[in-house]
């Protein structure tokens, strides 16, 4: 069916050139080895593109923020797009190979990979967000809690809402996603006895058109809230021309629901990053396994919208500052699943270990 | 079920096929003169891209589209030049078409990032339920619909239309009788690209009006296999694609229901399902498979 011939061959050959040079994009912010002393490279890996505006977006922020605050002793490397599986070996044993002395990898299914490419690479530091596989020495774990920024949108959904229904655009079923839907409709329950969560699977971390229909069709079975664990901000945009209320995921999105959006759970990773990146570079890097939440000014909430009633935004703001200096913790007992029965006895709270494992909903959540 | 609910569930599956619909009727157009072009994602997410950045920059919704299919029909046209006149593999430049769309798309959006824009949006608001269902949509919905019949018809009854069909069935022979094959193959290349710039910027400018990052999300790729699932025929790709959009909907609208009777995954796999279904009763049926143009992919060198 091909033959081949001289012409075809240069054709392929153009068309090669075009196919190799735009796959992953990766680009690179390098400062000048300052001093003659050689900077430290970090790579990072994410999942989605950094113009995702949620997920990714804010990690590339905080890698550019972590730049900014090293200036030119530090150089970074980033692969975008990258999916979880087998091509994310491929893509972090490159990033080691290409001399970074430290790969941070961004998602969930990065893990495996993660400590596989770990192992190959002793002298080569790995950090990867939201796992739980502690791998080797030269390996650490960072995540952030989110959660206490869902008990902040529960609170505000329990008290605004006037069908006591919120829909839930959620990605996979993995321990991360489900304790973001208990903490959200236990916040909300505080506030609504009668209050559900209906969960909608769209079985991906970023597809706007999906993630926009999934929300029409929550709110055109009754969900006055809509709230998300997908990266894109179409949801939003659903909620805002339903004239419901919705909250943005991983940066604020205001600018696409001015109506809809009530506010945002922001992921503040560049303190980590620069603390992590400066010990690399003092050579006191040590594996490690931290769970930050508001307590570290890891997870912030934007702005609340100037539409939302005083006593919301009260409300709203002291599960913040409770959160902040230790004082509320949304899972703690009495917590009852979905058919009804005692999981989390009254006056226990669930632990770090048993929230990172968590497969069972609290009562109230439809899935 | 309410008829607030049922309006709102059609509305949402006319919704899901028209960008469909309206990508693949430019793909069987392309494939009817005997090109595949496998670079419909590519030039759907340029569209979108194209079409958010015109509507944001001029205000004027209307202009973004035209931009997408001019932007479109720019893109398809390297296509054209690498597979027509060089004769390069199609199915490689189409996949290289796809990515080379996925990163330029990226780079001219990077500035549109985060905001939005006015819409393409329904010409006229209801609040009866049956007059939203009628006259409610985006003008782009009852475009593809006048599409569908305006393809059919072309095809099937206008002269023009059998001379493409003839390049796609015989090169040799269409070109022997003396008509332009690579001429009339590059207007195909162009009208499919135009088609489905309009079909990325039905994403960018009517379902989700902002610009991301493959915004798209690999629906170029589901337009491409509604071609086949249609066997060439514009009736079966509107159909296809409503059926598609049906079976989307429904798993959503099943799961906000709470509907328990089936696993999510089950239903998140049905819209795949009802395609090997269908694929396996068209090849079953008398004609099989064989409706493919007979040059479909082959590149054309002129004899003499």
């Amino acid at each position: 069916m091909f033959e081949i011939t001289k012409r075809r061959l240069l054709a392929a050959a153009s068309i090669a050139a075009i196919v190799f040079a735009v796959p992953s994009t990766m680009a690179q912010d390098s400062g000048e080895g300052a001093g003659g002393q050689e900077p430290v490279k970090a790579g990072f890996v994410y999942v989605g593109p950094v113009g995702d505006f949620g997920w990714t977006y804010a990690h590339d922020q905080a890698r550019q923020c972590m730049v900014e605050e090293l200036g030119d002793s530090v150089e970074t490397t980033f692969v975008e797009n990258v999916a979880e599986g087998p091509d994310a070996e491929r893509v972090i044993r490159q990033l080691a190979q290409d001399g970074a002395d430290i790969v941070f990898t961004t998602s969930f299914g990065f893990g495996n990979p993660t400590v596989k490419v770990a192992q190959q690479f002793p002298d080569v530091k790995f950090e990867h967000a939201t796992g739980f596989n502690p791998g080797g020495d030269n390996m650490a774990l960072y995540n952030a809690k989110f959660y206490q920024g869902r008990a902040v949108l529960g609170t505000i959904a329990g008290m605004m809402s006037d069908s006591g229904k919120a829909g839930y655009i959620a990605s996979f079923p993995i321990p991360e996603v489900v304790m973001g839907i208990n903490a959200f409709q236990l916040a909300a329950q505080k506030q609504d006895p009668e209050f559900t969560t209906q969960v909608v699977w769209v079985n991906s971390w970023y597809d706007p058109a999906k993630e926009a229909d999934a929300a029409n069709a929550l709110l055109s079975q009754g969900a006055d809230v809509i709230t998300q664990h997908t990266d894109s901000p179409a949801p939003l945009q659903a909620a805002e021309k339903a004239g419901a209320i919705a909250f943005g995921q991983a940066s604020d999105m205001t600018s696409f629901a001015p109506n809809a959006h009530m506010t945002a759970i922001i992921d503040e990773w560049c303190p980590y990053y620069t603390k992590r990146v400066q010990a690399v570079m003092d050579g006191t890097w040590e594996p490690g396994n931290v769970w930050l939440g508001m307590e570290d000014g890891e997870v912030v909430m934007s702005p609340f919208n100037d539409a939302m009633p005083d006593d919301v935004k009260a409300a709203a703001q002291k599960v913040y500052d409770d959160t902040k200096a230790g004082n509320y913790e949304v899972f703690t007992g009495p917590i009852r699943d979905q058919s009804g029965e005692i999981r989390v006895p009254e006056g226990e709270t669930m632990t770090e270990e048993e929230l990172l494992k968590m497969d069972w909903y609290v009562e109230g959540v439809q899935s | 079920m309410s008829v607030q609910l049922t309006v709102a569930i059609m509305m949402t599956i006319a919704g899901a096929a028209t960008p469909l619909l309206i990508a693949a009727l430019g793909e069987l157009v392309v494939e009817k003169s005997g090109v595949l072009n496998l670079g419909v994602e590519g030039m759907m997410l340029i569209g979108a891209v194209a079409g958010f950045a015109v509507a944001y920059s001029t205000g004027v919704p209307t202009l973004g589209a035209i931009a997408a299919l001019i932007a479109g029909a720019l893109v398809s046209s390297v296509f054209a030049f690498l597979t027509l006149s060089l004769m390069a593999n199609q199915v490689a430049t189409g996949l290289a078409l796809t990515i080379f769309g996925t990163g330029v798309s990226a780079l001219i959006g990077a500035p549109f990032v985060g905001i939005t824009t006015s819409t393409l949006g329904p010409l006229f608001a209801f609040d009866n339920p049956l007059l939203r269902l009628l006259f409610g949509h985006s003008p782009l919905v009852y475009l593809g619909i006048a599409l569908t019949i305006a393809v059919w018809w072309f095809l099937k009854h206008s002269r023009p239309g059998l001379i493409l069909r003839a390049v796609g069935e015989s090169d040799d022979a269409a070109h022997a009788i003396g008509y332009p094959v690579l001429r009339i193959r590059y207007l195909a290349v162009l009208f499919g690209g135009a088609m489905a710039g309009l079909a990325g910027c039905y994403y960018s400018l009517v379902l989700t009006p902002m610009w991301a990052e493959r915004l798209t999300a690999g629906r170029g790729w589901i337009a491409i296999a509604l071609v086949v699932f249609a066997s060439w025929k514009p009736g079966r790709v509107l159909l296809g694609a409503y059926l598609f959009g049906l079976v989307i909907t429904m798993e959503l609208q099943a799961k906000a229901a709470g509907f328990n009777m089936f696993a999510p995954e089950f239903l998140a796999a049905l819209p795949y399902l009802a395609t090997v279904a269908v694929l396996a009763i068209i090849s079953f049926a008398p004609q099989g498979g064989a409706n493919a143009p007979a040059c479909l992919a082959k590149p054309f060198r002129a004899t003499a």
